[in-house]
């Protein structure tokens, strides 16, 4: 996020199902409803007036309940839907002028392909055919387009599977295929649409984190559609709200959350409010393990792992707070000085985190943690003891967990 | 009621009269290459010695459709050589075989530009519905104008008679695929022929091989028919049979068109649920 290079670039995007686009545009620009235009032109507003950027490398979501044009969108990036309106450029590109053939070899070049809410994997292929396919159409040779697809299945996890069919596998490894059949192409636009809808709770929440996880390594562009504020929050690194066609709002999850657009997005954030009732005590996680000052640097690093962290915080005998260790850096100082046995106290290794009462209210630790990236946060007690911590997602969670009622009333 | 009567039957006759004296030549080499088709299938199928065949049909029986169906198919092939049809089954199977060969080579494009084209599709329906409801016996005629007596004529009539189904269900089958496959062949850039080739087809593979099924046994319910205009093959043991009032010879004749309706069925219909090699 500290560069911000444009990728897709939307402008004034229209998108009219019906005889007579041109009138059902201009009826809009009177200030006519989508129902008024439905209703008087039998014409379908798929989406009005579309604005917005892309940035490189960040996880853009579309979010909106049925109906509010989010999936048509979506498909005009790529044209799958023909725009009646408007420009999308696409890394300087303004792809609603190329012709057939260009299209479909800009489509080769910067898209993964597409992701799908019923996976949309080919039933009667392998698992290694079905992640080759995109390479296969490109025409790269077979022993190339395997080598690179069994490298992507590795990285998401189906490694074993290869020679499965689809039939043969649980909805969340088939969305792992859907996943591998387009990170396995040369491209760097992944268009996600409600790609784990379809999958139960648990192993949605699983997904994501794995999307995460691979982004961070892969750093793709990624569009992707929900009608899931939780999932939208999650994965988010901006967030576009939906409704009737029309953007009405683009934001960070913390703003959306802050400084709603109007009263619709209210009333999905409103249900937040809750959140100023909720404290840092009532969702922080017990501390399943720490450090000591006098602890070597090995011992340390092995609690970190056994425990699956990605971090461990520093506190003494007194429970007071005197720190937090991440493990990578961790793992490198070990690397560097195999011969020492203890951690020197300064800022290289010993990184100064956030720590909070516990009876803060949940939306001021939401505003605390937007400044602080790395590491969760410490909760204490009265006497500054450490009883807790606090991670990204258990806020997230916490705050979407009351939205989810509004999700369900619409 | 009407002063006058709509000339159908002068249309008819005047249009078959026009293409026979105009198109002779076309009628003629197409016919030569039908006649090559079943005349070969057929001598090839004589050369070889009748067990060698039954040991043939039998293995491809038990790949396609299991050992059951396999035993079923040499005692059906053992009987129709003792009772002295075998040369009657094998010019009716090759007279089928040559059929369906040219149902695929034209049902296939058309059932798949009907998919393609919902303004195609709307104008061969009702040709198909015409073709599939009209008596197969009317048929005979023109067959036998344009092509004369004889086995190329009943070719083409059960060619005819059997080309609906395929139309239709590759038809069915193209656009039961799922949008989302298509929009995923789409969204990695295939071209419409590979889409086709890699997507389309192979995903509704099941559908066009039911509609190969059909329209074999199609064929097969056409071949006593194509006999009246001298087919030959086991059509003709069942007209004789029935000309001659022998109950006995018919019904053999009749029986052994049973068995190889049975065979043919358990054959396609096997290849299409072989789709998923995962052998559910």
């Amino acid at each position: 996020m500290e560069e911000k290079e444009e990728k897709i670039v939307v402008k004034n995007l229209y998108k009219i199902f019906g005889k007579n686009p041109e009138k059902a545009i201009k009826a809009l620009n009177e200030g006519k409803t989508k129902e008024q235009i439905l209703s008087e032109q039998k014409q379908v507003v798929g989406v009005q007036d579309a604005s917005f950027t892309v940035y490189k490398k960040e996880i853009f979501v579309l979010m909106g309940l049925s109906g509010s044009g989010k999936s048509t969108l979506q498909r005009l990036i790529n044209r799958l839907h023909e725009p009646t309106s408007g420009e999308i450029i696409i890394d300087g590109k303004d792809i609603t002028k190329l012709n057939k053939k260009e299209l479909r070899e800009f489509r080769r070049n910067h898209f993964c392909g597409m992701v799908f809410q019923n996976f949309a994997i080919l039933p009667h292929r392998t698992v290694l055919g079905n992640v080759e396919f995109g390479l296969e159409l490109q025409g790269v040779e077979k022993e190339k387009r395997r080598e690179k697809a069994m490298k992507v299945i590795q990285q998401v996890g189906l490694k074993g599977n290869e020679d499965s069919y689809p039939d043969q596998l649980s909805g969340g490894m088939q969305q792992r295929v859907g996943l591998a059949r387009g990170l396995t192409v040369d491209a760097d636009i992944m268009i996600m649409d409600e790609a784990f809808s379809a999958l139960d709770p648990l192993i949605r929440t699983q997904m994501q984190d794995e999307l995460l996880e691979l982004q961070n390594k892969l750093q793709k562009t990624i569009l992707f559609v929900t009608h899931d504020l939780d999932e939208a929050f999650r994965l988010g690194d901006r967030i576009a709200i939906m409704k009737d066609g029309r953007i009405i709002q683009i934001g960070t999850a913390e703003e959306i959350v802050s400084k709603p657009a109007n009263d619709y997005v209210k009333a999905f954030v409103e249900n937040m409010d809750r959140a100023s009732v909720l404290t840092a005590g009532s969702i922080m996680q017990p501390v399943k393990e720490n450090a000591f000052p006098g602890d070597g640097p090995r011992t340390i690093l092995r609690k970190i792992r056994k425990n699956g962290l990605t971090g461990i915080l520093l506190i003494d005998t007194k429970r007071q707070l005197k720190g937090y260790i991440r493990a990578t850096e961790l793992a490198e100082y070990i690397n560097k000085n195999k011969e020492k046995e203890k951690i020197p106290f300064d800022d290289s290794l010993i990184r100064d985190i956030t720590s909070v009462n516990k009876d803060m209210p949940l939306n001021e630790v939401f505003n605390i943690y937007d400044e602080h990236k790395y590491g969760p946060i410490a909760v204490e007690d009265e006497n500054n003891r450490v009883v807790g911590v606090i991670v990204k997602g258990s806020i997230i969670a916490a705050l979407s967990e009351s939205a989810e009622g509004i999700n369900n009333n619409q | 009621m009407f002063p006058f009567r709509i000339p159908i039957r002068d249309w008819i006759s005047s249009a078959v009269d026009f293409l026979v004296s105009e198109f002779g030549a076309v009628f003629d080499g197409f016919s030569a290459f039908v006649y090559f088709l079943v005349d070969n299938l057929k001598d090839g199928m004589m050369a070889l010695h009748p067990v060698i065949l039954i040991v043939l049909i039998a293995a491809l029986t038990w790949y396609m459709a299991g050992w059951k169906n396999s035993i079923f198919a040499v005692i059906g092939l053992l009987i129709t050589e003792n009772i002295g049809l075998w040369q009657a089954f094998v010019e009716t199977l090759s007279l089928v075989l040559t059929a369906e060969i040219l149902v695929m080579i034209v049902g296939l494009p058309i059932g798949i530009y009907a998919a393609k084209s919902d303004r195609f599709n709307s104008i061969i329906r009702p040709i198909l519905d015409f073709m599939q409801t009209m008596p197969a016996f009317v048929y005979l005629i023109p067959a036998v104008m344009f092509f004369g007596l004889g086995l190329v004529p009943g070719v083409v009539a059960t060619f005819v008679f059997a080309l609906p189904p395929l139309i239709r269900l590759t038809n069915l089958g193209i656009r039961q695929v799922p949008k989302e496959l298509i929009e995923a062949a789409d969204a990695f850039g295939a071209t419409e022929m590979q889409k086709l080739m890699k997507v389309q087809i192979p995903v509704a593979k099941v559908t066009i091989m039911a509609g190969v099924n059909q329209s074999i046994m199609l064929g097969l319910s056409m071949v006593v028919i194509a006999a009246m205009i001298g087919a030959g093959g086991l059509g003709e043991d069942v007209l004789r049979g029935i000309q001659r009032l022998q109950v006995g010879q018919g019904f053999e004749a009749g029986l052994v068109v049973v068995i190889l309706a049975i065979i043919l069925d358990r054959i396609t219909a096997g290849f299409g649920q072989r789709k998923s090699p995962a052998g559910r």
